[in-house]
């Protein structure tokens, strides 16, 4: 694959405090990325630095092999890479007329900015609203016609800073479904800032984790949401169940690991007596009112059912398994089982479904 | 309570007869004052936007200067045009000492910093991230300050009433460089104040209905052009 932006020990300085430390970042020609992280992480900087908006302190940016050191080579590249902000940041004239903004920027023909913008708005599904005021736009409106405005552009790289952000849950249902259908069918590239782990699963190919201004691991998304190389990138991508324990013995990649007095059986290459953790998905632990007689589930324990927290469409299960172990249920289970707070369960899950990880204390 | 019913009467007569003296003096002012507006707006536009979007060492300290500049006491201003032009001073050549294009001078000095302290705080309060989106669709920096500008349009609209509103009411300038000539340079502030001088009520309060009429019905059409801005 050939990247289309390259980023090296980039350092970005704002009132003398390192807000952006990054040794390497690609981003893969039509792929989508995905830069997740807490607030505060520098996702955004690290947008407006890709975007040309904001000159680094250090380092260096490559765009599509070009060094982007100059504000001559940035202005350039602010014509083929453009920027979704949080907020839509529309100008207080028609839809139409901030749709084409960036069109009659670049001088093209009436005729081709007609174009533009007419199918732009068609992709997003927002022809009707062509000659309606921005100002009396709704929230997801709003956020369409921006989204329109950069996609008018074509651009060849296009960096969306959380752009699900404020949007109540059907809007956002909807546009991310939209937006994904977008960047599949104009194979432009894309850089999402998200927070949102179900966000990050539905629209990217890869994901970089990001926190205090540095990327902790980078990956395709079934990489880093499987295997997460950090206690913080498996809380981050929702490995609810990070517990600390010893591998006691070692036989043929099956694994004895001690956690809380209890032997959980995993796979993976470490030998006796180093420290691990071994981190569990919610959706692969399976509960049943008695103990399973045959299954080949390598894990079976007894636990007692501490709290049952209503999901939207599911059940989240806090258990205690002489360890803290948390599952998901469907509503259907739960009360097909007829299961409670207080019950005592068996929990299973496979040694396959355990992802161990080195730790160092 | 005679003089002023009388001054009124009068007053009206004045204005309904198209009395040639007093409508040669509203229209000195017109051209005088708006003249001077249109200067201001350009400078204050292009000055106010500038600081607006450019980060430099000692902006704040620029800004206070600015805000200061918005209650410029029209005596000092009439007081340095008039060094500054006087036969003897640097600019003495150009002999244009109580003419109109003194007054026109002074006042645009006026009005300059009420127009730049408004159109600088109009496009400081627009969203911070608005520039760097416009950026971002490719614009220049020229592109982006003159989006910026006409999308703050509505305020800048309040910072010509203002401009204009401060120098077609201002005297102190006006008389001190323009000297007040019958025909040439009177204008209806220092005609105001001339005539109430001489004791002469009914003109001086023509001349006052008038000032307040035209203050009234330029404000109304900004108003109404700002209002209907508003509503689309």
């Amino acid at each position: 694959m050939n990247p289309i932006l390259t980023v090296h020990n980039l350092i970005v300085r704002r009132g003398g405090v390192t807000v952006l430390d990054i040794n390497e970042l690609k981003v893969e020609t039509s792929r989508i990325l995905a830069l997740i992280g807490p607030n505060g992480a520098g996702k955004s900087t690290l947008l407006l630095t890709m975007a040309g908006l904001l000159k680094p302190s250090m380092g260096l940016i490559h765009y599509q092999g070009m060094s982007v050191d100059s504000s001559a080579s940035r202005f350039n590249m602010r014509r083929s890479v453009c920027v979704v902000f949080q907020e839509p940041l529309l100008l207080n004239t028609s839809v139409y007329k901030n749709v084409a903004l960036g069109l009659k920027l670049r001088h093209l023909t009436g005729s081709e900015i007609e174009r533009s913008v007419e199918e732009s708005l068609d992709y997003f599904g927002i022809s009707f609203l062509a000659k309606r005021s921005a100002k009396t736009l709704s929230g997801g409106e709003s956020k369409r016609v921006s989204l329109a405005r950069a996609f008018a552009l074509k651009p060849q790289l296009i960096l969306l800073d959380e752009a699900f952000n404020s949007l109540d849950p059907p809007t956002r249902e909807t546009l991310i479904d939209d937006l994904r259908n977008i960047l599949e069918k104009t194979k432009i590239t894309a850089v999402l800032a998200l927070h949102d782990r179900e966000e990050t699963l539905r629209l990217a190919q890869d994901v970089s984790v990001m926190a205090e201004g540095r990327i902790i691991q980078s990956g395709t998304t079934a990489k880093i949401f499987n295997e997460p190389e950090s206690e913080f990138v498996a809380s981050f991508v929702g490995t609810e169940t990070i517990l600390e324990g010893t591998v006691e013995n070692s036989n043929a990649d099956l694994l004895g690991i001690s956690v809380a007095g209890k032997i959980i059986e995993a796979v993976g290459n470490y030998l006796p007596g180093q420290n691990v953790y071994c981190c569990l998905r919610p959706e692969n632990i399976t509960v049943s009112p008695v103990i399973p007689e045959k299954i080949s589930a390598r894990n079976v324990f007894e636990a007692k059912i501490q709290k049952i927290i209503r999901q939207a469409f599911f059940y989240k299960m806090i258990l205690d398994c002489g360890f803290p172990l948390v599952a998901y249920i469907t509503v259907s289970s739960c009360e097909d089982l007829g299961l409670c707070e207080g019950s005592m369960v068996a929990v299973s899950f496979k040694a396959t479904a355990v992802h161990v990880m080195r730790r160092e204390k | 309570m005679e003089l002023i019913v009388q001054g009124i009467i009068k007053a009206f007569e004045l204005i309904i007869s198209f009395d040639p003296e007093v409508m040669g003096i509203t229209w000195l002012s017109l051209k005088i004052s708006g003249t001077a507006t249109f200067i201001s707006l350009f400078f204050g536009v292009s000055i106010g936007a500038g600081v607006a979007l450019t980060d430099f060492p000692g902006k704040r300290i620029v800004i206070s200067l600015i805000n200061t500049g918005m209650g410029l006491p029209p005596v000092v201003v009439g007081l340095f045009v008039t060094i500054m032009i006087w036969r003897s001073g640097p600019l003495g050549f150009l002999e244009i000492l109580y003419t109109p294009y003194a007054m026109i001078i002074a006042q645009a000095i006026i009005a300059t910093p009420i127009v730049m302290g408004i159109s600088l705080a109009s496009i400081q309060s627009l969203p911070a991230n608005l520039r760097l989106q416009i950026l971002s669709l490719g614009a220049s920096r020229l592109q982006m300050a003159w989006i910026l500008i006409k999308e703050s349009k509505l305020p800048l609209l309040a910072a010509v009433m203002a401009g204009f509103g401060g120098v077609i009411s201002e005297v102190g300038a006006s008389i001190m460089v323009g000297g007040n000539i019958k025909g040439y340079s009177r204008v209806l502030t220092t005609a105001t104040v001339m005539e109430t001088g001489r004791g002469n009520f009914d003109i001086a309060i023509a001349l006052g209905i008038i000032l307040l009429i035209l203050a009234f019905l330029v404000n109304l059409l900004l108003t109404h052009i700002q209002q209907r801005q508003r509503l689309r």
